[in-house]
């Protein structure tokens, strides 16, 4: 397919917002907070991502459906750049992206907490609240759970298991 | 389809900006890191499905699969380090033992569940301590991997903390386990924080930290959580082991790349 129209960079905005992360579904990756940017020179369009954790094997996907979603409009001309520094942060996942993984049953990153690494390792645990019945009763299971993102909690009131998707 | 990346990648532009011998001092000392994290990521992913509990097989696998993604970064960047045009992949996969950069503590196998905890432990607090120092040194590119992988090694030191905190002051069972583990363990981890002669040259250029400024902080953080595990602080140091990040190795890493590396000396080339 031919492009119709040169692409501008707020078109390739609004096609990324179509791009959701695999393993997340609901959000896209604008929510995510992964694109740091877009330049259009010409027929040529970068994307810069950065990566949420070192490991995690959505990225590889992410790449390439950033660029699948962005050829089936006609632009072929892409590169998919990767950017470590600034360090991703669940401090720049968007407030719409918090609610939609609230929706989804899934607790969003605790606002405020995310910024640093220091270990706290005797230190208090964060409130995190149940995503079903907004309880603040409830109990860390696991720091590490079903993706590299997210820890697995357990409310002590409606007993559900849920995840976390932790602060980083 | 892998991305299209730009024709200069962030690694070659970083690698342009040394002198070709400090280039080749870098390349060593990168590759010794890729190394360390792709040789204990290893060693945990065998865990899968062999955990203790569901919760803590889980934990392991994504201990695993952080260090295998800093594992990625560093290789990417020795790759263009070294600039003769191998990859990633010929770096982990290519290289006999001898090459191999890890020091000793991370080859070494398994055990149990304890032995598993208290090797993840005396490294999980190196590579915390040292991480934080990379992301405020001089060198751009190692730096920006270090701020990425240092929130994921405070998880992985978290973690183990508060296993040997478990362990050591749990059962009489697992308090035996703990103590055998690192009666054993301990003399490996001397090598971590002894420089090379390639870890001093890059140390004297103030590329890299000095080990010794790394100490109080590692020595506070084992003291607090060996206090609290009611475990004394070991004493074996006379016997240290070292060698591996000069290639001398165990028997051990052998065994662990003939796994590792047995598709693509099978099958060279073979992709996906």
């Amino acid at each position: 397919m031919v492009a119709t129209t040169a692409p501008t960079e707020a078109r390739i905005w609004e096609l990324l917002e179509e791009v959701s992360d695999p393993e997340v579904p609901v959000l896209s990756i604008l929510d995510l907070g992964i694109v740091r940017a877009v330049r259009v020179e010409g027929e040529q369009v970068t994307v810069t991502i950065t990566p949420t954790y070192s490991g995690c094997p959505a990225m590889g996907a992410i790449a390439t459906d950033i660029r699948l979603r962005l050829l089936a409009e006609g632009y072929a001309k892409l590169a998919v750049a990767n950017q470590l520094s600034p360090a991703w942060t669940t401090d720049w996942m968007s407030a719409a992206g918090r609610a939609k993984l609230t929706a989804y049953g899934i607790a969003p990153p605790v606002d405020g907490t995310a910024t640093g690494h220091a270990l706290h390792l005797f230190g208090k645990e964060t409130t995190v609240r149940c995503p079903l019945c907004q309880s603040a009763n409830t109990k860390l299971v696991n720091q590490f759970g079903s993706t590299a993102c997210k820890a697995l909690y357990q409310c002590q009131d409606c007993r559900e298991p849920f995840d976390y998707f932790k602060c980083h | 389809m892998p991305p299209v990346m730009p024709e200069v990648s962030p690694e070659q532009t970083a690698a342009a900006a040394h002198a070709p011998a400090v280039r080749q001092l870098l390349f060593q000392y990168v590759l010794q890191l890729a190394d360390t994290s792709l040789v204990l990521g290893h060693r945990l992913s065998e865990w899968c499905g062999h955990g203790p509990v569901l919760e803590q097989d889980l934990a392991l696998a994504n201990i695993a699969l952080d260090l295998l993604g800093e594992t990625r970064s560093l290789y990417q960047y020795a790759a263009a380090l070294e600039g003769r045009g191998r990859t990633e992949d010929d770096l982990a996969y290519l290289r006999s033992a001898t090459e191999y950069r890890n020091p000793l503590l991370v080859e070494q196998p398994n055990g149990d569940f304890a032995h598993t905890v208290a090797r993840q432990f005396l490294f999980d607090n190196f590579h915390y301590h040292l991480l934080l120092a990379l992301k405020d040194g001089p060198d751009a590119h190692l730096a920006a991997i270090a701020e990425k992988s240092v929130k994921e090694a405070a998880y992985h030191l978290k973690w183990s903390s508060e296993w040997v905190i478990r362990l050591g002051d749990g059962t009489a069972e697992s308090r035996q386990r703990l103590d055998r583990a690192l009666a054993t363990l301990w003399r490996y981890a001397a090598e971590l924080t002894a420089p090379t002669a390639t870890e001093a040259a890059l140390q004297a250029m103030g590329l890299l930290p000095d080990y010794d400024d790394l100490a109080p902080a590692m020595q506070a953080h084992q003291a607090r959580v060996l206090a609290e595990a009611t475990v004394p602080v070991p004493t074996v140091a006379p016997f240290a082991q070292k060698g591996g990040k000069e290639g001398r190795h165990s028997e051990h890493l052998g065994y662990l790349l003939a796994e590792l590396q047995y598709v693509q000396r099978a099958y060279p080339g073979l992709t996906w």
